[in-house]
């Protein structure tokens, strides 16, 4: 039996963070009245023209620059046409011939290694308006607000060779433009959306079988499912001597399938030609430097950087500088205290991300800020408070905008450093005790947990637990 | 009162002599009297007098500018704030813009009277203005023939005296063509010089505003404050616009011009050829010099312009879809169908044409052998002028192979009417600066022009030498008989 290997391309559209439409200074901002931002270039009234908006093109450029791809220094807009309700001019200005953006490149971890996805380019273009069809009594409506927005459109190499590379790939490019500040990325508002090229074609064979595309996969769960699935329907059906037809295709999750839209045949002509009202867009040398300036650390470099400088393992750096906010909160945490970077990953991993997953909120808005985490892991570390009263005070940090110390102070929760009164403590516990002292001399040394425990208990968890326990084991042995 | 020209108009406002807004009622009955010239789409007289108003204010203040109060009627491409805009089109016709085009904004502010917007060829495709929706316009030289296009109600507005001076577009010879048949001066600055914003698109890698007046010296005036950087246009230049007035007076000894063979050739009409003849003795009188030159690749023109103005006019017209304004039919199945039959009905036959010969170039298959070989071309023929150029400051010749022609004449034969612009298309398709002046009448009483065509950005030198011409010669001055 033949063995099938699948070949995938993507093709993600990224709505570019800009306050104004690429081509006009109407507004951007999600969720507005349906044409509350749709101003005469967008409606495409007779005799209006675009601009090209510099903060669009500084923003592609910063991808570029970002996946170590070649800035091509003259890029020209061309006009896509076709007829839809949603493209109010009947043509798309797009790059065609000459992107923005040339060859680069996206490091992905595909479980048996790292592998290198080429990026073919990345061209700027306008996005469509929206059809709405709900409450209109069996008319259609068009909202254009979304008309004009810049996207940024990102097409990878066919080099990935399985829907967990695909969705691999994707997270990669979602961390790296939301690190970049490009977009926000938030795919239910349909700011970063995929369309996936997939064809099959016998291990070893060089040739490309042919492709179909699936239009508008709008999460990563759906992607994978959705290539999956386009995968097997095509391995289908060539065993079953059928042909796979080069088509658009479109992923219905209700019921897990992909649905053919049109053919080749079908497809539009779309006539592509230079746009006459808008001049190439000319970048020059100062220009890309001074965004190059601007250039963030990116994930994997700052990723290396904590697994060196601070000590870190591979897959706490990787997860902690995946996200901006997340890595720049670390290192403002580091930065002033004397935990150990360990330390501070695990508070970031464990209270604070459980503390915002409660409050639904980013990093970027804790209400506890670096400054106040820092004081309070030093608490610890100077041996002021134990790990345990430590969530307590963390607690208390993330109702008010009290200090670590106030908060031991008012509450009297500082350590006992009186080894004489911990001394007496544990000989209370063990005259209540005898059992779990028969037990642990026949040689359940377990059980040290439990007496332990109970000193705890007794001193309101204000007794250094090692301390403890040493003089559990002295009485004891 | 109409017979003046706009500069002794400004002075008289200046002096007290009549007010706008007597001036203002004195063109508005003109217009109305005369209305079987179909030279105007929409009348805005309330607009028209409000302006009056301000202006006469501006006057009484001593505020106002050269061209403060001097009435002025719009080609009805230039969108204009509550008042219809119809591009001459079924398709626009309930279209109100609900902004100024620039070259409107920067006009008003100048304190200019707008008396109405002027019928065209539809959507600025043709030679005759016989395919406005709107119907024909008269020529006011002989009632029977065609004011030319597609600026043809500008012309015969001005020709006829119903306004001092009219703005008009230029995509490949639509101002000088219409100048030429009506006897005035009509000017194609060079392409960026003036906004595009609010100018309803044909062809925009060719469209350019500009003006038609009775003499060089009035078109120079609106020229100026029509030109200039605009933001809303990519396409507009930010190069500083001279003082075109300043420069009239300049003497011209010294300059040399060029006549191109090419603009000679047979298949010019034998009255017009003596009439450039005599008018280029009067140039030499007045001191230029000149050479015969060769613009080899012109004569390819025609072809070339017909390949890439329809290419971009068949992107530019598709957003009169019937979707989210102008004219939509009302029997419709689906979107399809609403799309076709709206378009079907809204858009005349000679813009179906271009828009299926623009459709066709640009397709897959096709795009190489027309739009590209199209676009070589270009190229070439601009290098022509660079190179004729170098011998020349000016190039002179005839604006058209021939004088206004009978309405109906030639609109069958689309071929026949495209190559009305054989003389002046090649000026766009360069970018270069045209201009069209009066040089004498053929036998039947029809008027002749003269076309010179400047270097890039230089308008200068094409207003003064026609202003240079037109003191030593009258033919600017003369008016239709049954208009004076």
């Amino acid at each position: 039996m033949t063995r099938w290997e699948p070949v995938i391309g993507l093709e993600v559209h990224v709505q570019l963070n800009s306050s104004s439409k690429i081509f006009s200074g109407a507004a951007t901002a999600y969720g507005s009245e349906p044409n509350a931002q749709a101003c005469p270039v967008s409606i495409a009234l007779p005799g209006v023209l675009p601009v090209m908006n510099r903060e669009a093109a500084r923003l592609a450029v910063l991808f570029g620059l970002g996946i170590n791809a070649q800035i091509n220094r003259r890029s020209v807009f061309e006009r896509k046409n076709y007829f839809y309700p949603d493209l109010p001019k009947g043509y798309q200005i797009s790059q065609y011939e000459h992107p923005v953006v040339g060859r680069g490149s996206i490091s992905i971890e595909t479980g048996t290694g790292r592998k290198l996805v080429g990026i073919t380019r990345a061209h700027l273009e306008e996005d469509a308006g929206k059809l709405l069809h709900e409450h209109l009594d069996s008319l259609s409506g068009v909202d254009l607000n979304r008309a004009g927005i810049p996207l940024l459109e990102i097409v990878s190499e066919p080099d990935m060779r399985s829907a967990r590379e695909a969705v691999a790939y994707l997270k990669k490019l979602h961390v790296l433009i939301r690190y970049l500040g490009i977009s926000d990325g938030n795919m239910q508002e349909g700011s970063f959306r995929c369309d996936a090229n997939v064809s099959v074609r016998p291990m070893g064979e060089y040739q490309l079988g042919t492709r179909t595309e699936i239009k508008n996969v709008n999460s990563f769960r759906f992607v994978e499912k959705a290539i999956n699935h386009e995968i097997s329907r095509q391995i289908d059906l060539i065993e079953y001597g059928g042909k796979v037809v080069q088509e658009t295709r479109l992923y219905d999750s209700d019921r897990d399938e992909t649905r053919s839209m049109r053919s080749k045949e079908e497809a539009n002509d779309y006539r592509y030609f230079p746009d006459p009202d808008l001049p190439e867009m000319v970048l020059d040398e100062s220009f890309i430097e001074s965004v190059r300036q601007t250039l963030p650390e990116l994930p994997d470099g700052r990723a290396r950087r904590f697994a060196r400088e601070m000590g870190l393992s591979e897959t706490d750096a990787e997860k902690l500088a995946a996200d901006r906010d997340t890595a720049d909160y670390l290192e403002a945490v580091c930065k002033q205290t004397r935990a150990t970077a360990k330390t501070v990953a695990n508070w970031i991993n464990g209270e604070l991300a459980a503390a915002l997953n409660e409050r639904n909120i980013g990093i970027g808005s804790s209400p506890v800020d670096p400054f106040r985490l820092a004081a309070l892991l030093d608490r610890i570390e100077d041996g002021t408070i134990t790990g345990k009263i430590a969530k307590e005070v963390f607690a208390c940090l993330l109702e008010s905008d009290a200090s670590a110390d106030d908060v031991i102070q008012t509450r009297g929760l500082q350590q006992i450093t009186d080894l004489s009164k911990i001394e007496q403590v544990v000989d209370d516990v063990l005259a209540v005790c005898p059992q779990q002292i028969e037990q642990y001399r026949q040689g359940n040394l377990k059980i040290i947990g439990f007496l332990v425990g109970q000193v705890m208990k007794q001193t309101n968890g204000k007794a250094n637990p090692r301390k403890v326990t040493e003089i559990l084991k002295n009485r004891l042995d | 009162m109409h017979e003046r020209s706009l500069h002794e108009h400004a002075e008289a406002l200046r002096k007290g002599e009549y007010t706008c807004t007597e001036l203002t009622h004195h063109f508005l009955d003109r217009i109305r009297k005369h209305s079987d010239l179909n030279a105007l789409i929409t009348l805005t007289e309330e607009l028209a007098l409000e302006q009056a108003i301000r202006a006469d204010e501006r006057l009484a203040r001593n505020e106002a500018e050269p061209l403060t109060g001097i009435p002025l009627v719009h080609k009805d491409l230039f969108c204009t704030r509550g008042v219809l805009t119809t591009c001459g089109s079924r398709i626009l016709e309930n279209f109100v813009s609900p902004y100024d085009a620039t070259v409107v904004r920067q006009l008003n502010q100048a304190g200019m009277v707008t008396l109405g917007k002027t019928n065209m060829d539809e959507f600025a495709m043709g030679s005759s203005n016989e395919n406005s929706y709107f119907g024909p316009v008269a020529n006011p030289w002989d009632r029977k023939r065609v004011p030319g296009g597609s600026s043809g109600g500008s012309a015969a507005v001005v020709a006829a005296r119903l306004a001092p001076v009219a703005t008009g577009t230029d995509t490949g010879g639509s101002i000088r063509q219409p100048a030429a048949f009506c006897g005035l001066t009509g000017i194609k600055p060079s392409y960026g010089r003036i906004s595009r914003f609010g100018m309803i698109a044909f062809a925009s890698s060719l469209d350019q505003g500009g003006v038609l007046a009775n003499t060089a010296h009035d078109a120079a005036a609106v020229l100026a404050s029509m030109s200039g950087f605009d933001e809303r246009d990519s396409t507009s230049l930010s190069n500083t616009v001279p003082d075109y007035l300043a420069i009239l007076q300049k003497p011209l000894r010294g300059m040399k011009a060029g006549l191109p063979k090419e603009f000679f050739s047979a298949g010019v009409d034998p009255d017009i050829q003596k009439a450039i003849e005599e008018a280029v003795k009067v140039l030499e009188h007045l001191g230029v010099r000149v050479v015969e030159i060769n613009l080899p690749n012109c004569n390819a023109s025609i072809p070339c312009y017909y390949v890439l103005a329809p290419a971009e006019a068949s992107s530019n017209l598709a957003r009169f879809d019937g979707v989210r304004y102008g004219y939509r039919t009302t029997n419709y199945t689906d979107l399809s169908d609403m799309y076709e039959t709206t378009r079907t009905e809204g858009f005349g036959a000679e813009v179906k044409r271009r828009i299926m010969i623009g459709t066709y170039v640009l397709s897959s298959g096709y795009f190489d052998a027309y739009y590209v070989k199209a676009q070589k071309l270009r190229r070439l023929i601009a290098q022509d002028y660079l190179q004729a150029f170098e011998q020349c400051d000016i190039i002179v010749g005839p604006t058209t192979p021939t004088t206004a022609f009978h309405i109906g004449e030639k609109s069958d034969d689309p071929v026949k009417m495209y190559l009305n612009d054989i003389f002046t298309s090649s000026v766009n398709l360069a970018g270069l600066p045209g201009l069209s002046v009066p040089a004498g009448f053929d036998r039947n009483g029809l008027p002749i022009g003269l076309q010179i065509i400047g270097k890039y950005l230089d308008e200068s030198s094409l207003l003064n030498v026609g202003h240079q011409f037109q003191q030593h010669t009258d033919w600017h001055a003369h008016i239709p008989r049954d208009l004076t």
